[in-house]
């Protein structure tokens, strides 16, 4: 009963999507208040569905009820508790229907929070999140319908895939479709905002939050998808330049860049048609996305089951959705007139040079995802493209990246003079240089230019940040003024930006090194037997079978000394097999440290107790993750920074002449 | 043209000019990173070139997988029930590594026909196999390729 | 006129893209059409699974219109299958025979005898290797053949009470009415 009253509330809540799509966006167009109003009950009426929906599913799951095909595939009377939550994720069906709650989560969200809006430009934006939401649930209600039944019911399910038996992977896809479907956001504003032909600084204004929001989610949703590969996975790596990781990355890349430019067209009123576009293009991405996920065009280890029945309707469906945006920007853009004016060389066009590196960046990743597609497609052969490429091309073009972003935050709006900018920056250029020489040459380890340059990008960062902040406080005489500022306006931008990009520098260091100095052997061994790895001795101990709630295991033990013969830790890794699926699984034994990894993980038994094994140790491999906590942690505190909630409304400070204090202010 | 003008297009050629030439490097460094996929008999009949990385796929004969005295190194044959191939590779292979499982593997032909694997892919699926492992059985055997229509992944 | 061409960019590029989404669709292999169709039916002889000494094999279908279902008691679509299975045995149109694929002898009887059995006989294909030759990609499949043995249509993926009743029966009634 509790599964058709599932599908009942699904089917409620495609009627009020339909309802939510139309009925407000026709009275914003003929100016009857009465439809217009309609938008904001429509969209919590449709939230309250989904979320109903959702609560059955969830509910069948925990319940164990079998005769839904869904539950009875992924769902197991032997999973623990929080993974039967996650299961309803775990696949292709419940996923959407996450996705679609997730969307009605965020229209809401618009709903509530931007009640100073214009009503008529709150109602199309969302009108325009109603249409995507209408492709979504019909999606769902027409090829993958998560509450349909199975007859007759099997006595137990096919559980949960065991990889996904774990924490870091059930909030991995909640997170990540938060980003996704958050950047729906800033495209229905721009949507809105271009049926409107009002392409304003107030525009950039509003739909600024919501994007960093969305941003911050995608941020984290994608580190913890490399977190959960690098434990999970068993060989140590934490990217892969898959497919699926690579959808995940491009809509990230065009919202780092819409961020940053949406900043310019709030603070300046510049380049309106290019923030738009990339508010357009955020979300297509995050769409081609889910197409290349579930459509089965392109192969990838975390596909979800593939079929082209539904890959079509999606695919038609990105004709519309993204077909129709970009037909209705070559229709309204050109009228868009040009904002503030700024000279050759300012903040704008470090910004612009910083957003065209992101976007070349974005079309050679997606060129070479779609490589191996188009070469079927031409009849050129199958191919795929290796892991190395995509790793040159972003070290050929983030370097250039954070050379920008080293002067961004200090170069002024509308004009900079450059020999100015240069003298600002002269002891960071010099102490970058100096710093990467000296880390280039093998003095504190092993020569490497890579290291030197990675030591010298982070380097010119850092004091481009330090310099920043000494002009910021350059009148703030005294702690108190200093601490004052902390809760100006504009600050949370400010100190956002500031954490950010001290996030970047963090990350570069981590991916250098580890890609650098990792250490790896793969070995037979014989309990007892010892290995030097890296100044580090380890130590076999055996291994003994133990049993976990619904695997069991061949647990090793592996101590690590390091070279005063001191025990460091005490690895226990294990070879699972899940006994629903008879799945086997690695489980790494990893010992975490700030300035490195130890990461052990099994490999096959040998007989006579002797066990192939495979050991790593990985230098600064947390500063990858804690590089994307600090970017995440910026992006929020920019997201909630005063101004937004105190005066949606108010004019921007974009008129020309504005005073040079704002020269230090905002993400640059 | 103005001056200021001149300086205007000479930044935007500068700035042109350096994404050309990264993008030539790019297009260069794509070629080169290209690893095409061949199947057991297109390696036999002589086809795949030697040297260079490439990909072989097809399904692990059963009784073929032998362990080499060190542990590590492992020889196998692979076939898409026409020709078969023989497969070196050192280290920990995949846990879904099976006789008569789909896989992929990575490496360089050698002059002997030997195929030194420094990467081997088993998919999570018990009934998944790599789209081109379905492919090359196809071609070669006239067996069909049907859908993945097991979803108890 | 070059003022707007300039903003119809991204829409051309976008199209472009679809283009090769689309061809990437309809490459997936996994529509491509049985090439068994319209040959002879592969030729197995395998243990039959109620009797090990027994065999089921290419001639025990011959001579009449047949239907061979791949199956496992591993997967679920197979379950949602089974009732229409039953359905189409009680019809009495046609012989079903099953072929167990990498399955467990015992677990397999007992799913039959508690969900009712469909088949004339069943084969036992533990390791699957009638299955390659049958190009079974996952389970459940369901292939026709006519009375001379020729594979006439594969059905891939559970076998729907609406694809009995487009395909499979007419098809049958068709094949049934030919010499």
């Amino acid at each position: 009963m509790i599964p058709e009253l599932g599908n009942f509330a699904l089917i409620l809540a495609l009627c009020l999507a339909v309802v939510l799509a139309t009925v407000p966006m026709i009275g914003s167009l003929t100016n009857t208040p009465g439809w217009v109003a309609l938008a904001r009950p429509a969209a919590l009426g449709q939230f309250t569905f989904l979320l109903i929906s959702f609560g059955c599913l969830v509910n069948a799951f925990l319940t164990n009820d079998f005769s839904v095909l869904y539950v009875a595939q992924h769902g197991n009377t032997q999973l623990p508790t929080i993974y039967k939550v996650s299961a309803v994720w775990g696949a292709h069906e419940g996923s959407l229907l996450l996705w679609a709650l997730i969307l009605g989560t965020w229209t809401v969200a618009v709903s509530l929070f931007s009640r100073k809006l214009p009503a008529e430009l709150l109602a199309r934006v969302l009108s325009v999140m109603g249409m995507i939401s209408i492709g979504f649930i019909s999606f769902m209600l027409f090829t993958s319908n998560p509450f349909d039944r199975v007859f007759p019911v099997p006595l137990e399910g096919g559980d949960l895939n065991p990889l996904l038996q774990d924490f870091g992977l059930a909030i991995h896809p909640p997170m990540l479709y938060m980003g996704y479907v958050g950047l729906s956001v800033a495209f229905s504003f721009a949507i809105a905002a271009l049926i409107g032909g009002k392409l304003d600084a107030a525009w950039a204004r509003w739909s600024r939050p919501w994007t960093l929001i969305a941003w911050v989610f995608l941020t984290i949703g994608i580190a913890l998808g490399s977190w959960w590969a690098y434990y999970e996975l068993g060989w140590g790596g934490w990217w892969f330049w898959d497919p699926v990781e690579n959808a995940s990355f491009m809509p990230w890349l065009v919202a780092t860049a819409l961020i940053h430019s949406l900043a310019v067209t709030e603070k300046r009123g510049a380049f309106k048609r290019w923030t738009v576009l990339l508010a357009l293009l955020a979300f297509s991405l995050s769409l081609l996305g889910t197409f290349l996920v579930r459509s089965g065009v392109l192969t990838s280890v975390h596909s979800f089951a593939a079929d082209p029945e539904r890959g079509l309707f999606i695919l038609v469906f990105l004709c519309i959705v993204i077909g129709g945006s970009l037909m209705l920007y070559a229709w309204r853009a050109p009228d868009v007139t040009s904002g503030g004016k700024f000279d050759l060389f300012c903040r704008e066009t470090l910004l612009l040079g910083n957003n065209v590196l992101l976007i070349v960046i974005t079309a050679f990743i997606l060129l070479g995802t779609l490589a191996p597609l188009i070469y079927d497609a031409m009849g050129w052969g199958k191919i795929s493209v290796g892991f190395p490429w995509f790793t040159a091309m972003f070290v050929i073009f983030s370097p250039f990246l954070v050379v920008l972003m080293g002067m961004g935050p200090l170069a002024r709006w509308k004009k900079q003079d450059p020999g100015a900018l240069a003298r600002q920056l002269r002891m960071g250029l010099l102490l970058s240089i100096a710093g990467g020489v000296l880390f280039a040459l093998p003095l504190f380890h092993e020569g490497s230019i890579w290291i030197g340059l990675a030591v010298a990008l982070s380097l010119w960062l850092l004091s481009s940040l330090v310099l920043s902040l000494r002009q910021r406080f350059k009148y703030r005489k005294g702690l108190a003024s200093v601490l004052k500022d902390f809760g100006a306006r504009g600050s949370g931008s400010y100190y956002g930006m500031i954490i950010a990009h001290l996030g970047v520098a963090i990350f570069i260091i981590g991916i250098t090194y580890v890609t650098q100095f990792e250490v790896e052997q793969d070995i037979r061994m014989s309990p007892g037997q010892t290995v030097e790895l890296a100044g580090h001795t380890f130590r076999f101990d055996g291994a003994k079978a133990v049993q976990g709630p619904n695997y069991r295991a061949d647990q090793g033990t592996i101590r690590v000394f390091n070279s005063d013969g001191k025990e460091v830790a005490i690895l226990s890794p294990e070879k699972r097999i899940y006994t629903v699926q008879t799945r086997p699984m690695t489980e790494a034994g990893i010992d975490p440290g700030l300035m490195r990894d130890i990461y052990v993980s099994l490999g096959e038994t040998l007989g006579n107790g002797d066990w192939s094994l495979r050991l790593y140790y990985k230098p600064f491999v947390r500063w990858i993750w804690l590089g994307c906590i600090l970017m995440g942690l910026g992006g929020l505190l920019a997201a909630v920074d005063r101004r937004y909630r105190m005066a949606a409304l108010r004019k921007p400070a974009a008129a020309p002449g504005v005073p040079d204090r704002l020269a230090t202010e905002g993400r640059g | 043209m103005t001056p200021k003008r001149k300086k205007r297009m000479m930044l935007i050629g500068l700035m042109l000019a350096g994404v050309a030439v990264a993008a030539g490097f790019a297009l260069k460094a794509f070629n080169e990173n290209l690893m095409f996929f061949y199947t057991p008999s297109d390696v036999m009949a002589g086809e795949a070139p030697t040297g260079r990385m490439i990909r072989v796929g097809g399904l692990v004969t059963t009784g073929s997988v032998e362990r080499q005295s060190d542990g590590l190194t492992v020889q196998f044959d692979v076939t898409d029930n026409d020709k078969t191939v023989t497969i070196q590779y050192t280290g920990i292979l995949p846990d879904l590594f099976r006789e008569g499982q789909g896989i992929v593997a990575h490496g360089k032909l050698q002059e002997d026909q030997l195929f030194v694997a420094d990467e081997v892919l088993a998919k999570h699926d018990e009934n998944y196999m790599p789209p081109e492992v379905a492919d090359a059985l196809k071609a070669t055997h006239d067996a069909a390729v049907g859908g993945s229509t097991d979803k108890v992944n | 006129m070059n003022r707007y061409l300039r903003y119809l960019v991204p829409l051309a590029i976008f199209a472009i893209l679809v283009a090769f989404l689309y061809r990437g669709l309809s490459l997936d292999p996994k529509r491509v059409p049985s090439p068994l169709v319209g040959k002879p039916m592969p030729a197995f002889s395998l243990p039959r699974l109620q009797d090990p000494e027994a065999t089921l094999g290419d001639t025990d279908l011959k001579g009449k219109v047949s239907v061979l279902n791949i199956w496992a008691t591993w997967c679920v679509s197979c379950r949602a299958e089974h009732e229409v299975l039953l359905q189409l045995a009680q019809t009495g149109a046609v012989d079903i025979y099953g072929l167990n694929y990498k399955d467990e002898r015992d677990k397999a009887k007992q799913w039959l005898v508690q969900l009712g059995d469909p088949y004339v006989a069943n084969a036992f294909d533990a390791d699957g290797r009638a299955g390659i030759d049958w190009g079974v990609y996952g389970a459940p499949e369901t292939f026709i053949m006519d009375k001379q043995g020729i594979v006439r249509h594969k059905h891939i993926g559970p076998l729907s009470v609406d694809a009995l009743n487009t395909t499979i029966l007419p098809l049958i009634a068709e094949l049934q009415a030919t010499p």
